[in-house]
């Protein structure tokens, strides 16, 4: 069976998501048996090379150049898939969907206790930067997804499963531990 | 003595006594039905919608349904069960239920609703609306971030004399639980346990001992909800 082709990144995310993958443990040797990376930060490929069967995303969006690369995926991957909380609902990120965006910004730079080094007392606004979004949205919300893995991380157990059958066609059964919101 | 009326739940009969509701009916009989803001030991409401159920081809709530003799209940169909589905989905996007980072994830029975019926996102748009949380009792939080007006505090939680701690506040999409604040002040130690065990989310959260069981011990880590009623 020729190799599917994968690519992965991390939004408004944590990482920890990524890091679950790794908990397949020792399946990871059969993982790359079955698929090979492409854009994605396990190989640091930066752009996309060819198309994509399987495009996972951890994390929301929480600025322009989440929505941006959002969409690449999107447009180079024939599957996408939501992986983790962040990504289904915003997650953690998404606690500062209920305070306005200045206040944030003014917590995190001028007010709040650990900003002793901004005297000047400026907000960064280099055009360099992305521009913060409203606040943050699901990934489904902001294109089509095709699947749904949640966890806090997703179970290492139900990336694989979920993989295996994708890739291979199975049924997919998937036992009650598997799927957890945290 | 009572009388026995026999009723009929997706085709298995069951034995049970008059004046007796569905719910109850079929819990004893080892069939699970699930409710959310019905409270064993206070009056039912049906006002939450999970235990909905069909009879004679009408959806009804079974809490507040009174079991009669010859009764054909439908219950696990797949036309009821999505309905239930889309009721825990409409609860998670109308309030702000972030799970992993709630002190009652793992003992949440909304959560362990989602877990049972699969839900692996909700097919409504998020709302997150700005609601606001409540820490001037010594014992309690009250989060309306994550109530979902049940009732069950208000109808449980009382003082000697009967009065209520919890109570609803403003009308329709601006309705809210508080908790009064002169006697959220004199609450017990006791009595704030009791509201957080009462209540069905993470709404009502007792101080300073949050996360107490790890991961993997919690209420419905291994089990579904319902399956201990199951047999």
């Amino acid at each position: 069976m020729e190799k599917k082709i994968i690519a992965t990144t991390s939004l408004a995310g944590c990482f920890g998501c990524h890091m679950s993958v790794l908990d397949i443990d020792e399946r990871i040797l059969d993982l790359i048996e079955l698929v090979e990376f492409n854009k994605s930060p396990v190989d640091d490929i930066k752009t996309f090379t060819k198309p994509v069967d399987i495009g996972i995303i951890e994390g929301g969006c929480c600025n322009s150049e989440n929505v941006e690369v959002l969409r690449s995926f999107r447009k180079n991957c024939k599957i996408l898939i939501s992986l983790g909380e962040c990504a289904i609902m915003g997650g953690l990120p998404a606690l500062r969907n209920g305070i306005p965006i200045e206040e944030c910004l003014n917590e995190a730079y001028i007010n709040g206790p650990t900003v002793g080094l901004n005297t000047q007392h400026i907000l960064p606004n280099d055009d360099e930067l992305p521009m913060l979004l409203d606040k943050v949205y699901p990934c489904h919300e902001i294109v089509k997804i095709d699947y749904y893995l949640p966890g806090c991380p997703p179970r290492a157990d139900l990336i694989w499963d979920a993989l295996v059958a994708l890739i291979t066609g199975s049924k997919l059964d998937l036992p009650y531990e598997v799927i957890k919101f945290d | 003595m009572t009388n026995k009326i026999k009723i009929k739940i997706d085709g298995k009969e069951i034995i049970t006594d008059q004046g007796k509701t569905i719910v109850e009916a079929a819990h004893e009989n080892g069939i699970f039905i699930p409710t959310l803001c019905n409270f064993a030991g206070a009056l039912p409401k049906g006002c939450c919608r999970m235990c909905t159920i069909k009879i004679n081809n009408r959806f009804m709530t079974s809490c507040t349904t009174p079991a009669a003799h010859g009764m054909e209940v439908e219950n696990n169909t797949i036309e009821i069960n999505d309905f239930r589905k889309g009721i825990i989905e409409l609860l998670f996007v109308s309030g702000n239920h972030f799970c992993p980072s709630c002190e009652k994830s793992g003992n949440c029975e909304l959560q362990a609703l989602a877990y049972r019926y699969q839900m692996m996102v909700p097919r409504f748009p998020y709302d997150f609306p700005i609601k606001s949380v409540d820490g001037s009792s010594p014992y309690i939080i009250k989060d309306q971030n994550r109530c979902i007006l049940c009732k069950r505090c208000i109808k449980t939680i009382k003082d000697e004399h009967g009065r209520h701690y919890f109570a609803f506040k403003e009308r329709g999409h601006k309705l809210e639980v508080l908790l009064d604040e002169k006697m959220g002040k004199e609450i017990s130690s006791a009595l704030a346990k009791k509201a957080m065990e009462n209540c069905p989310v993470g709404s009502i959260i007792y101080k300073e001992i949050g996360f107490e069981v790890p991961i993997g011990q919690r209420k419905y880590d291994h089990k579904p909800i319902g399956s201990e009623i199951e047999n």
